[in-house]
């Protein structure tokens, strides 16, 4: 058990990291299951690490309920925000939530309780491998069940035809709030898991950069199951890496993957149809 | 010092307005948000670098050099990549995502070949003169940004009112299927388009490497982050808007950094800006551009 | 015969152009209802203001005596109002069942704690839905292909296909636009024989249509329209033999 002694004292904040991110890739994609492009998540992933970071610092709160407060707190911001910010759609969409995103970013740059530009240090070490293990099996769990239910039919339907939704007697409303609620709930989640083990926080990680490299997670996994967001996840955290000999150029090695998939896999890397149509054909396609 | 600051809000203001010229272009003509475009502009101060220390061009010459091989970056960008993603018919969200794996890829490159340390045109390459009006100290260098900004802001806008070419580009703007059942070249425009929006990037690169006189690889990021602010507060796509959103956000940039922390400045910005989508999702300044087909 | 859906001086005008003028006419119970008219007259306008994806300017719309006006169209869907498309919209990358049962998305009572848990409640409401949406396929005559991606189907199973899912939402009144576009003639006639199958057994059924054999064969009562009004109104053989609707039909110089 030695090598594994050893092999885990040096990786495990990337495998750390790893289940993280497979969260927030699981986060958005519950937004884009119902059509909507929304890059609030890492807001929301920012909002959850510092409320629940605030509250085992200040408050002294038990890890459980510093978890579940960090995914609240997320949650109820989207809640507010989400029934104006939805009524946009497309581009639009997408513009204001990064706008949030900036006002958060930026707001806690300025705020005192928060640390300002320096973060806050000191964050007890409380998040296991088994609770990353844990909650990201919950939240595959429950999405899955998600889908397979009216709810996804729901969010397929909305992001297929809106009007159509509409006609079927569902609430679109009411269901895109839920996605972006939810995807709210579960980045902020990811955010408190994150906020203890890394014993450090800033601005910095909650800003524009992440909240595209969630969505580039997802999009590059292939949105069309929830395998694609976490495997594109793992891609896109462990790339950098494997490809650490390469130094300066090794995010160029992102880059070209990122711009390969979306030319030639345009469902991402994950697409059940295609891999079983692979395997029928015995590798030939 | 008012006056002072208001020389610093026009200079810094006409090269935002330059960049997010391009950017909104390409978005009113090829519907796509190009991530890639602050990676253009760095491209666009470390190719006039490159000029200036290793081939002793002049200025004007290195701008001119720059501007070619950001337009030739914006051109090969869309030829390679996006017009793949046209002939399929990708949702609009793909392009984007591709471009910000061009940006990745741009970047970390320059980081790689020139280091992620900060880099300066020599002083005696920079026009040094300057003089006083009034109370107010005047680079020549500031009246030259301001000078080449406005000149090629002019130039665009005369082209897109005033010549067939313009037209054919708002016809696109309009409904490119309609402009194509028009007889007009679409994808050809497309490529004119991308080559003028990364040429007029590369050049607003340049300007800025030339005011701060601070070239690194990052530099596109906050660059592209007021780019967005800027076709926000403008109207996406919309060329008057990107003119007065730029210089608007110049001004309340300097002044906010004057006279309130510049941080909160920042935040004031964004928040604005978050309450003017939602409000008014066309711009401050602008109309929609609205695609009919 | 009771009144369904009673329509009341509606009219609707988009900017300044008036599109209806004061509409009026009754869809009664049990009875299959045609609306017709030359292009442009303002057809499915009307349909969009029935289900609300479309406010009226002026006038009530009023189904099983309650009004419409106002409310959304997921709202109108549960009264009991369904439709189909002029332009088909199914859902493309679903499959057919699930287009189904998409349809019955308000008959699904379960909620977030069962779907998690996978009550036994949850599973008999999800297994009576595949049941029911299997029933419905069947009867369109598209159960065979239930799994498949509704991207592949043909033009006129898509429109089986928007029938059966329209049925889903349990409607007492169903509004078909232009339900036989693109069907060849044995298609035809076997779905005159369903919808006159879903006439008795008492839905309402509103059409719009411009196969004018197969409106005047089926329909109970037709409403015309012209330039936004209502020029004639009655049973197939009255409109039939109303000078203004032949004049509507075939120009000035031909009905002289």
């Amino acid at each position: 058990m030695e090598w594994f002694n050893d092999f885990w004292s040096t990786y495990s904040t990337l495998v750390f990291t790893v289940g993280v991110h497979m969260l927030l890739a699981l986060s958005i994609w519950l937004t884009l299951s119902c059509g909507l492009l929304s890059l609030a998540n890492a807001a929301f992933m920012g909002i959850g690490a510092y409320v629940s970071a605030l509250l085992t610092l200040n408050a002294g709160w038990a890890f459980p309920t510093v978890l579940l407060a960090g995914g609240i707190a997320p949650a109820l911001v989207a809640l507010v925000i989400g029934a104006p910010v939805l009524r946009l759609s497309g581009v639009y969409l997408a513009m204001a939530t990064l706008a949030f995103g900036e006002v958060v970013r930026i707001t806690v740059l300025n705020l005192d309780i928060t640390g300002g530009p320096e973060g806050l240090n000191g964050i007890p070490l409380a998040t296991e491998g088994w609770h990353i293990a844990l909650l990201l099996l919950l939240a595959f769990y429950g999405l899955a069940r998600l889908r397979r239910s009216k709810v996804g039919r729901a969010f397929e339907a909305i992001k297929e035809d809106e009007i159509a939704a509409r006609l079927m007697g569902i609430n679109v409303n009411r269901y895109k709030l839920l996605a972006f609620v939810l995807g709210g709930f579960i980045a902020g989640i990811a955010g408190a898991l994150n906020a203890h083990f890394t014993f450090f926080i800033s601005p910095r990680e909650y800003g524009f950069e992440p909240a595209v490299d969630i969505l580039t997670m997802a999009v590059l996994g292939g949105t069309g199951s929830l395998v694609g967001p976490a495997l594109g996840a793992g891609i896109l955290t462990l790339l950098p890496e494997l490809l650490r000999f390469l130094h300066d150029f090794r995010s160029l090695v992102n880059g070209a993957v990122l711009v390969l998939v979306v030319l030639f896999l345009p469902k991402g890397i994950w697409e059940p149809r295609r891999i079983r149509a692979f395997f029928r054909k015995g590798g030939q396609a | 010092m008012l006056e002072q600051q208001l020389l610093n809000a026009l200079t810094l203001g006409s090269v935002y307005a330059l960049f997010a010229l391009g950017f909104t272009l390409v978005f009113g003509v090829l519907a796509v948000i190009n991530l890639s475009h602050g990676a253009v502009f760095m491209v666009g101060s470390y190719v006039a670098l490159a000029l200036v220390t290793q081939l002793d061009a002049p200025l004007w010459a290195a701008m001119l050099g720059a501007a070619l091989a950001s337009g030739g970056l914006g051109l090969l960008v869309d030829v390679l990549i996006l017009k793949p993603l046209r002939v399929r018919n990708a949702p609009h969200l793909i392009p984007m995502i591709a471009t910000i794996g061009v940006a990745i890829m741009v970047t970390s490159s320059s980081q790689g070949l020139f280091g992620a340390e900060i880099r300066r045109f020599p002083e005696e390459t920079l026009p040094a003169a300057d003089f006083m009006v009034g109370a107010v100290h005047v680079r020549v260098l500031e009246i030259a940004i301001v000078a080449i900004a406005f000149l090629l802001m002019a130039v665009l806008f005369i082209t897109l009112k005033r010549t067939q070419l313009g037209r054919a580009l708002r016809a696109i703007a309009e409904s490119p299927k309609a402009a194509y059942l028009m007889g007009i070249n679409v994808e050809g425009l497309f490529h004119v388009t991308s080559f003028v929006a990364a040429a007029l990037g590369g050049i607003a690169g340049v300007l800025i490497g030339l005011d701060f006189n601070a070239i690194t690889p990052q530099m596109g990021q906050p660059i592209l982050h007021k780019g967005i602010a800027v076709i926000i507060l403008g109207g996406m796509g919309d060329i008057r808007g990107a003119l007065i959103g730029g210089l608007f956000l110049g001004f309340a940039e300097v002044i906010s950094k004057a006279y309130l922390s510049s941080q909160m400045g920042d935040a004031v910005a964004f928040g604005l800006l978050f309450l003017i989508l939602l409000v008014r999702p066309s711009g401050l300044f602008g109309r929609v551009l609205e695609r009919k087909a | 015969m009771s009144k369904l859906l009673s329509i009341r001086n509606v009219g609707k005008s988009f900017g300044g152009l008036h599109v209806l003028h004061d509409v009026s006419f009754e869809v009664p119970a049990g009875s299959i209802y045609g609306l017709i008219g030359p292009n442009g007259a303002g057809k499915t306008t009307v349909f969009n203001l029935v289900t609300g994806l479309l406010p009226p300017s002026a006038g009530a719309i009023e189904f099983q005596g309650e009004s419409l006006v106002g409310l959304p169209p997921h709202k109108i869907t549960h009264r009991g109002v369904a439709r189909t498309f002029q332009n088909i919209r199914i859902f493309k990358e679903m499959s057919i069942l699930e287009n189904v049962m998409v349809g019955m998305h308000d008959h699904l009572a379960y909620g977030g704690l069962g779907l998690f848990f996978n009550t036994p409640a949850y599973k008999a409401a999800e297994r009576r839905a595949r049941e029911r949406a299997f029933e419905l396929l069947t009867w369109v005559g598209l159960a065979h292909k239930a799994e498949l991606v509704a991207d592949n189907l043909s033009y006129g199973d898509q429109r089986k296909l928007e029938f059966a899912r329209a049925l889903a939402t349990e409607p007492k009144l169903l509004l078909l636009d232009e339900p036989v576009a693109g069907m060849n003639p044995s298609e035809k006639t076997a779905l005159m024989e369903e919808i006159r199958n879903i006439r008795d057994r008492g839905y309402g059924v509103f059409m719009i249509e411009h196969d004018m054999r197969f409106v005047m064969g089926l329909c109970d009562r037709i409403a015309v329209l012209n330039f936004g009004r209502i020029i004639a109104e009655g049973t197939p053989e009255e409109v039939r033999s109303n000078p203004e609707v032949i004049e509507a039909y075939l120009g000035k110089e031909e009905a002289a």
